[in-house]
């Protein structure tokens, strides 16, 4: 078929006139691009930046209410809303008096890279603290598109079935962190946790897993405790240089 | 959708830096391991490259395989999904190291 390439990278195939031209670009390209500027501002103003993943309704938006609640006594912490399971979701963030911007992504499945940084505009300074995304529920494909964010955090619940991790893989290999949701329901629904961290591990093999209820609070004192041994935003920066 | 969007996109950007007006054929490599239902880019490409310089035109898909480095035989071994063991010995300690790009390799123009 290779039927040799002239410099200006035409390759003549067969004896017909067809024009073949080489591309060889990451369908993602543009996409990571924008993520690198976005991810290059984070480190510049000394931020954090968490992408939170789940299914729709595991409790992506109730862990960052209580967690944020927190967290704002401490550091400066914002959100960036892409979830419109509930259309109030960049509002329930607002009470706990954290600023907040909802993405409209209209039927889209899932934030890019421009959304987001168009979004982050918007903020107030946060220099020196921790910036959520909610990313639209939906397991599949906001596992490609990257935000810029140091890294991914997959919210998974105790009523979704252990096998969640072996379904959707891609989320669960992406992610740095794993929380288990709604653990107050455990007895309830027979939630079996070390098949879980079997299963997950299996697709992820370094991922952490933080059992937590939004509920009752069960394991924040856990979850704070990764968020401040996380020296990701750092850890990026070098990858960026080398890579 | 967002993926063929993406796909329009780099054809449309290509067009321009190489002055060609029409696309018969557009080639794309998905990787075994990405997060594409090549079924559902075949379907929705059509789609998005109504009245653009690729309507009409073929998607034609090459898949490759994913490609992981276990650490438990020190070798690299084919797998088929992410979450598979190792075809050697079973292991699930897998790192993966080729499969899980989406490329657009070429384009047969006019
Ligand atoms: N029992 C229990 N319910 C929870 C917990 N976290 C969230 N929920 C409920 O789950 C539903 C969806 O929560 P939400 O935070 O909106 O999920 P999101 O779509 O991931 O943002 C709501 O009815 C919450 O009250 C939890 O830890 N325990
Ligand atoms: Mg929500
Ligand atoms: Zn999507
Ligand atoms: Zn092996």
């Amino acid at each position: 078929m290779d039927c040799g390439t002239d410099p200006a990278g035409l390759r003549v195939v067969g004896m017909s006139s067809d024009r073949i031209i080489q591309v060889g670009r990451d369908i993602l390209s543009k996409n990571n691009r924008i993520a690198a500027e976005n991810r290059a501002r984070f480190v510049a103003d000394d931020l954090v930046v968490y992408n939170l993943l789940s299914s729709p309704g595991a409790g992506k938006t109730s862990l960052l209410v209580r967690a944020l609640s927190e967290l704002k006594r401490k550091i400066p912490v914002g959100v960036i809303e892409g979830d419109q399971q509930t259309s109030n979701d960049a509002e329930r963030i607002r009470a706990t008096g954290v600023p907040a911007v909802q993405i409209n992504t209209g039927k889209g499945c899932h934030l890019d890279a421009a959304m987001v940084g168009q979004a982050y505009r918007l903020l107030p300074p946060l220099n020196g603290g921790i910036l959520f995304i909610e990313n639209v529920g939906n397991l599949v494909c906001p596992a490609a598109f990257d935000l810029g964010e140091a890294c991914k955090i997959v919210v998974f619940s105790t009523t979704e079935g252990e096998d969640k991790p072996l379904k959707y893989p891609d989320i669960f290999a992406a992610s740095s962190l794993m929380l288990i949701n709604k653990i107050d329901l455990a007895p309830m629904v027979d939630f079996d946790l070390n098949r879980t961290i079997e299963f997950v591990t299996r697709v992820s093999p370094n991922i952490e897993v933080l059992p937590v209820s939004a509920r009752t609070g069960e394991g924040f004192g856990a979850l704070y405790g990764w968020l401040q041994k996380q020296p990701a935003h750092r850890r990026h920066l070098v990858e960026d240089t080398t890579g | 959708m967002a993926l063929c969007e993406g796909i329009m996109e780099i054809v449309e950007e290509e067009a321009r830096r190489r002055s060609f007006s029409k696309v018969r054929t557009v080639c794309v490599e998905i990787g075994a391991l990405s997060h594409v239902d090549a079924e559902a880019m075949k379907f929705c490409f059509p789609v998005v490259a109504v009245r653009t310089i690729a309507d009409g035109a073929v998607l034609e898909i090459v898949e490759l395989p994913g490609v992981a480095w276990c650490m438990a035989c020190s070798r690299s071994v084919e797998i088929a999904q992410r979450y598979a063991p190792c075809p050697c010995c079973g292991s699930y300690k897998l790192q993966v190291t080729a499969g899980e790009k989406m490329r657009l390799k070429e384009l047969e123009i006019d």
